[in-house]
């Protein structure tokens, strides 16, 4: 039972963990023009993702980054076939090793579930079940999708447990969720998510109620589940800091449209969407001098623009030019990353990152130096 | 941050306090607050905190209500909070660090020990002299949605601390100023909480605690409930105010980068005691408790490079319990530079190892020189799962 898990099917190997080229053939899941409205009689529709693209190939780990409400949750729960059927209508598709899930019927995805594609939630309280022992929450998991017998499922829950680094995991498989830590819990929900050896598992802000140190550990772990497992995973979470260090490629989104997406190298080191450069200039690091303000992104998430008029980042932007809030710019390859954006960054806003990474074409559209906008806000802070 | 005003008294430069106040609502603060008071003992030291310790009781039994134990929720801590600068108070949940933040406003009774503001010992004070002192002292709390009455509109959640305190004033002047010190349109005035964004919220909250033009402003997780891009703005907001109002902050949070950001000095703590104490730039420059350098190993940082070169020291297994506190050093259960039987049977007390930089670990210079080694995570994680 345990090889199983430590080398898994001979496909999964670290060697094409590498940046994606959207379309080529190993692509595991590929997201194309995923669109979900919410509906509600007597209310305005609620467009929650829209033109949503990625292809994620196997072993690769891909982070979606954005603030709340930027539609990542929502994304990944329309892959999954968790958004109720009715008041949400999902369109596009999420061809998943040759299968649309988005087509697929409720009977099918319950098989895909748990056994293809796994996820760990946020908030483990609420994501496991209070009243019924861990080791029966993790062998209804294996003996839902496998014909193992009882003992079989415990022999392997066990397993799972040690995996995730649990001490003495005999014993906690006969306790519950809340004899649990925090940190403890968010572990048993990756066993949980292990269980069948998916081929993709999507956590959505797995660390996000945890402390450092624990998150630490739990990133550590996961790090190391899916290296030797060799699934492909999705990260969802709005700490840029959390996807630096484990993400192959980053898709940042904004109002429900990915609004940059680079491998993360590039990306950070120099972020072409004023959002992007936001985020990284308003957020203080540990890694650079102390004092100098930061330079936050004006307004709030609540302040946009509808995407159908224009770019939704218009009223928060310090690059915004006329044609900003006149037609919705498109997402188009520019370089080393997709950028939907009229008017992007120049200079590399993030201090000292940019050492042995390829400059870019500077591109400076007509439009911004008419607009004297030549020295328009980069985001370099100020050094004390 | 940097302080501005030295003196205690309510300066002629507070801009929220120019025309707004009539004369009798300067007699109850001068009474507390003149530059005598702050003459009386405080010094250059605003908040003193001497041996403060809060243990919550645990009781048993339904009939007799026995006491079988206490949270050591915070287990004698020595602090000074000197005037005008930010003090930064770190550490993981569960620490209780919002235990001391409480307790230094008596909203929670300390078991024992002092707390000092400006010379003044809080716990001798009863009944009015209390509410008198609390006027010096406001909070800003974590959760701007759970800590704003949402059918008070946002000038009666500014204006209430004014009631309370009995402070006659121009209503309209008044909410305008604070307004516009926290950065609010005056139109916010007539509208109810629910109808701002998170990050406008907390200005609510911020207008609320420095309505009174206090000196001292606990903030307990000031930004943690916040989207990361408004994180910044409010965290600019504070530093103005205080550039403003020559105010002194307490921040606790479990974010070390926004408490290096915003902090002068930083006591980092760990089970109810604190574990390493120095000026923010010391600190984090050279961390020197095994637990303080875990911590800052652990944040992550959004820079690919930084990341993949990282050494990352990690700790083993959870806070243990603070009602059964492990004995020796508090942190000896997860400690990755953990030496044999000293660690396990002796507390180490605060050391100054450097001019202001005081640590409460056996080891630190040997930790710092490299002879002692850390466990790798490897040896961490398998460990945790023997």
């Amino acid at each position: 039972m345990s090889e199983d898990i430590v080398q898994g099917p001979g496909l999964r190997t670290q060697d094409d963990a590498r940046p994606a080229h959207p379309g080529s053939d190993d692509s595991l899941l590929s997201v194309q023009d995923l669109r979900v409205v919410f509906t509600r009689r007597g209310e305005k529709s609620t467009v929650a993702v829209d033109e949503v693209s990625f292809d994620i190939r196997r072993g690769e780990h891909l982070g979606l980054v954005g603030e709340s409400g930027s539609g990542k949750s929502v994304t990944s729960l329309a892959i999954m076939g968790l958004l109720p059927a009715r008041g949400a209508e999902v369109s596009g598709k999420a061809v998943f090793d040759g299968e649309d899930l988005l087509a697929a019927s409720s009977r099918r995805m319950r098989e895909v579930r748990g056994r293809d594609i796994a996820m760990v939630f946020q908030d483990p309280m609420t994501s496991l079940n209070p009243v019924v022992t861990i080791g029966t929450q993790i062998s209804e998991v294996i003996r839902s999708h496998r014909q193992v017998d009882k003992n079989e499922a415990r022999e392997r829950a066990v397993d799972l447990l040690g995996r995730v680094s649990i001490p003495d995991p005999g014993r906690r498989l006969k306790e519950y969720p809340h004899q649990l830590s925090g940190g403890m819990r968010q572990r048993v929900l990756i066993a949980i998510a292990l269980a069948n050896e998916p081929r993709l598992l999507i956590a959505d802000e797995p660390t996000t109620a945890l402390d450092v140190t624990i998150q630490a550990q739990i990133l550590e772990i996961l790090k190391a589940v899916v290296v030797e497992t060799g699934s492909a995973l999705i990260m969802i979470t709005h700490d840029l800091g959390v996807v630096a260090g484990l993400c192959d490629t980053v898709h940042v989104m904004y109002q429900g449209r990915v609004v940059e997406s680079a491998a993360r190298r590039p990306l950070f080191a120099t972020p072409r969407h004023p959002y992007t450069g936001g985020l990284l200039a308003s957020v203080p690091r540990l890694d650079t001098p102390r004092g100098g303000k930061l330079l936050p992104i004006p307004g709030s998430p609540t302040d946009v623009l509808p995407w159908a008029q224009g770019c939704a980042f218009v009223p928060r932007c310090p690059n915004s030019i006329d044609v900003c809030s006149q037609h919705p710019p498109a997402l188009e390859p520019e370089g080393d990353r997709s950028l939907r954006c009229y008017n992007p960054l120049d200079d590399p806003p993030v201090r000292g990152a940019t050492d042995g990474l390829p400059q870019h074409s500077r591109t400076t559209t007509a439009a911004s130096s008419l607009d004297g906008r030549d020295e328009s806000p980069s985001f370099d802070r100020k050094q004390p | 941050m940097s302080s501005t005003e030295p003196s205690a008294s309510p300066s002629p430069q507070h801009p929220a306090s120019v025309a707004a106040q009539p004369a009798g609502a300067d007699e109850p603060r001068t009474a507390g607050a003149s530059p005598a008071g702050a003459a009386s003992g405080g010094g250059d030291m605003l908040l003193q905190i001497r041996n403060l310790k809060v243990h919550f009781p645990i009781r048993k039994g339904v009939l007799f209500d026995k006491e079988v134990g206490s949270v050591k929720a915070v287990d004698g801590i020595n602090l000074d909070v000197p005037r005008g600068k930010t003090f930064g108070l770190v550490g993981e949940s569960g620490c209780g660090k919002s235990t001391l933040g409480r307790a230094v406003l008596r909203l929670v009774e300390p078991t024992d020990g002092e707390v000092l503001f400006d010379g003044v010992d809080l716990a001798t004070l009863q009944g009015e002299d209390l509410r008198t002192m609390r006027r010096r002292m406001q909070m800003v709390f974590q959760d701007p949605m759970a800590s704003l009455n949402p059918r008070q509109s946002v000038e009666t959640i500014i204006t209430e601390p004014l009631r309370a305190h009995g402070i006659s004033y121009d209503k309209e002047k008044r909410v305008r100023e604070i307004l516009s010190l926290v950065g609010l349109p005056a139109a916010a005035a007539r509208r109810f909480p629910h109808e701002f964004s998170g990050g406008q919220r907390q200005r609510i909250g911020i207008a609320r605690a420095v309505a009174l033009e206090p000196e001292l402003v606990i903030a307990d997780e000031p930004v943690s409930a916040l989207d990361v891009s408004i994180q910044a703005q409010v965290l600019n907001l504070l530093e103005e105010l205080q550039e403003r109002l020559g105010l002194t902050y307490l921040v606790i949070a479990h974010d070390l980068a926004v408490v290096r950001h915003v902090s002068d000095e930083v006591a980092v703590m760990y089970l109810g005691g604190i574990v390493e104490q120095a000026s923010s730039d010391s600190l984090y420059e050279q961390p020197m408790h095994p637990y303080t350098i875990s911590l800052m190993s652990a944040v992550p940082v959004p820079d690919p490079l930084v990341e993949d070169q990282r050494q990352r020291i990690l700790l083993s297994g959870d806070l243990p319990s603070p009602a059964n506190p492990p004995p020796g050093c508090r942190f000896h259960t997860r400690c990755p530079y953990r030496q044999e039987a000293r660690c396990d049977d002796e507390r180490p007390a605060l050391r100054e190892l450097r001019p202001g930089h005081t640590v409460a670990c056996h080891y630190a210079e040997e930790i710092l020189a490299g002879t002692i080694k850390p466990r790798s995570g490897e040896e961490v994680l398998a460990s945790a799962a023997d």
